[in-house]
């Protein structure tokens, strides 16, 4: 995946584009995401990949003007415009997954294939999502991964916790991505999108990890349910981190758009 | 100097293995542990201790906002401060402060300081906190990155507000106010004295600087940790071109103990400061910072919380809290020596003086505060004699004050009508 950088109205923003094959977008999540990331890559074996990064994750700048979830919304079409791409396949996870599900229900005519990724964006009082934004990075791997062991080795792989640099930049790039996010997750991630599902028309497959602990299986019916005629492809032994724990399996529920 | 008796109200009733048993003082404490009807004691004891520090010559007697907090019981501080306006003659009312991002709309602060400032006579001493991430993020929800956006918007309404005579309209981002006009408004003109508590924000300096408010480090960790982070506010102050370094620019809070010997501080205290430091100090470090609550430009200067390091205070022992400074405590003649290197050191004209600690009996606090008061208070008057008459940064009351509850207690006879 090559890193480059488009002009939108609010700011530059950085993408990682490769692959060839149909156009196909992929929103990160909160966690951001790297050149190296395994799902990009298998998922430009088959198709053009372009993942751009919300503005203040990885090296991109800020942008404070987006505040809310449509400035984020209109944002991302504004992206997919500044990119010259009509109608590509629309893929998020989590966070991503939120926007992406946003685009395709303000756009509806403009998204005709979906795939939504353990997405953000709809809240169940009677299964509270874990609030991500006190959890300590020790913690994560439980939260995030079917297998915790596997997931801490993921999750710290290149990293060296004792250098005394480390917290710091640690804590600037928390700031920065997770702030961000925060804009539209924190306290609750829930934006009312609810009110808003019935619109998207999109061929929409749902890609959900059975033992996912964030935002758990029960979302994805609820999803099912509020998009028209949406496949749910579930998918055992993985958690919140599908995509990096089954990466051949959401490649596969994703081609089934094209 | 002035000095400001404090007291953070803390419930004095956390059982000895909270720390094992809990995993946080703060937002998500175990409620159960709270006995609404032994706070009612609780309460009023503080609030005697209040008006007692206030008949003793203090400057002023200070509250603070918390929510959800195991070490202070006071989400709303202006119901406390509004008790003592009327229970109190001449201490500053010191309300250290209202988060003025939590408020909607903030013209709420605006009326309710302007309320305490009448009915005190222009006593109060008003305080805008940003809040801590517990208060602000985790306990009330506030979006983290756009918390201080928020705040300087409600800032801003709430000046205008206390300053402007005619209603007007407010655009504002997160306040839409067509009609804003404060009915009460307050007595001390242009408004009371503003302190901004902070943590070592560059942005929050820069403010009180601009602003000509005082800059409060309102810190557990005392005055030798704090060195660093005040220099950091008084070479500030310097670079931006502000006309002096008053120490009345600054405030900072320290625990002092007062006894007859240094021995009898610590066999009188050093239990109830063991149970504010090693047990109401036990925050999960998870709630400490929400990502996007401080800025940049502030977390590169490698000013952190106070709460960010992990566990909090662990197992502090009486030795490692008095040399360490975090708690000054002793005779009359080592606190007043302390007091003193620490004005100088830091710089530092109002002191707040967080006297009841954690589960001290009201007895042991009136003990240590009657000593500071006669034997310490006097002695550090006039620490800065340069700035003797600065008075930009605390109240002005006004002169004729009417004494509360002085009705007769019944009518003698029936009224007779004006005319």
């Amino acid at each position: 995946m090559e890193l480059k950088t488009v002009q939108t109205p609010h700011v530059p923003v950085r993408y990682f584009e490769g692959g060839s094959g149909p156009d196909l977008v992929f929103l990160h999540a909160a966690g951001g995401v790297t050149a190296e990331d395994p799902f990009l890559n298998a998922l430009a074996k088959s198709h053009h990949v372009y993942a751009p990064l919300v503005p203040g994750y990885g090296d991109s700048e800020e942008a404070p003007e987006i505040r809310d979830m449509l400035d984020f919304t209109l944002h991302s079409w504004d992206v997919v415009e500044a990119l010259g791409l009509k109608d590509p396949i629309l893929v998020g996870h989590s966070m991503g997954g939120m926007i992406a599900a946003e685009m395709a229900a303000i756009a509806p005519n403009d998204v005709s294939r979906l795939a939504l990724i353990a997405p953000a964006g709809l809240w169940d009082d009677d299964h509270p999502i874990p609030d991500l934004f006190s959890t300590l990075p020790y913690e994560m791997p439980a939260l995030l991964f079917h297998d915790e062991a596997a997931g801490a080795a993921i999750m710290t792989a290149g990293r060296n916790v004792e250098d005394p640099g480390f917290l710091q930049t640690y804590l600037v790039t928390n700031a920065r991505q997770l702030g961000m996010a925060g804009r539209i997750l924190f306290p609750i991630p829930e934006r009312g999108l609810s009110q808003r599902l019935y619109r998207v028309k999109a061929r929409t497959v749902l890609v959900w990890g059975d033992s996912d602990r964030l935002i758990p299986p029960v979302y994805a019916h609820a999803f099912k349910k509020g998009i028209k005629g949406a496949e749910l492809v579930s998918i055992p032994e993985a958690g919140h981190m599908v995509t990096l724990e089954k990466t051949a399996a959401v490649v596969e529920a994703v081609s089934r758009l094209g | 100097m002035k000095f400001t008796w404090f007291n953070l109200m803390p419930w004095p009733y956390l059982p000895d293995d909270f720390r094992e048993k809990n995993r946080s003082v703060w937002v998500d404490i175990d409620q159960r542990l709270f006995d609404p009807v032994k706070s009612h004691e609780v309460y009023n004891t503080y609030m005697d201790l209040l008006e007692y520090a206030g008949t003793l010559g203090f400057d002023g007697i200070g509250v603070n906002e918390h929510h959800q907090n195991g070490y202070g019981i006071m989400p709303s501080p202006n119901i406390i401060a509004a008790g003592l306006a009327r229970r109190t003659k001449d201490a500053a009312i010191v309300v250290l402060g209202n988060s003025i991002a939590l408020y909607n709309p903030p013209v709420r602060v605006a009326e309710e300081f302007a309320m305490l400032d009448c009915i005190s006579g222009g006593r109060l001493v008003a305080g805008f906190p940003v809040g801590t991430s517990m208060d602000t993020n985790f306990c009330y929800g506030q979006i983290p990155s756009l918390t201080r956006e928020k705040y300087a918007e409600a800032h801003e309404l709430i000046i205008k507000a206390w300053t402007t005579r005619d209603p007007f309209a407010f655009n504002g981002r997160y306040n839409k106010l067509r009609h804003v006009n404060i009915w009460p408004r307050p007595i001390q003109q242009p408004h009371p004295p503003v302190h901004i508590p902070g943590g070592g924000s560059i942005e929050t300096y820069d403010f009180c600087i601009d602003n000509t408010y005082s800059y409060s480090y309102l810190s557990f960790t005392g005055y030798i940790r704090a060195k660093a982070l005040m220099d950091g506010y008084w070479k500030r102050v310097e670079e931006r071109g502000a006309p002096d370094k008053s120490p009345y620019r600054a405030g900072f809070a320290q625990t002092i103990c007062v006894a007859e010997t240094d021995e009898e501080a610590e066999r009188l205290y050093a239990p109830h400061i063991d149970y504010f430091y090693n047990r109401c100090l036990h925050v999960y470090p998870g709630f400490a910072d929400a990502p996007g609550y401080r800025t940049i430009k502030t977390i590169q200067s490698g000013a952190l919380s106070q709460y960010g390091r992990p566990q909090g205070f662990a197992e502090l022992t009486w030795k490692d809290l008095t040399e360490g400074g975090h708690v000054i405590a002793g005779s009359p003649e080592t606190v007043r020596q302390r007091i003193e290197e620490l004005a100088k050191g830091l710089n530092v004209g109002n002191l707040f003086c967080l006297m009841h600690v954690g589960n001290m009996p009201a007895e042991k606090c009136m003990y240590s505060t009657k000593l500071f008061a006669e034997k310490v208070m006097p002695k550090l008057r006039n620490v800065f004699p340069d700035y003797a008459d600065d008075d930009r940064f605390w109240c002005k009351p006004i002169a004729n004050r009417v004494t509360p509850g002085s009705l007769p207690t019944a009518p003698t006879r029936a009224p007779i009508p004006a005319e």
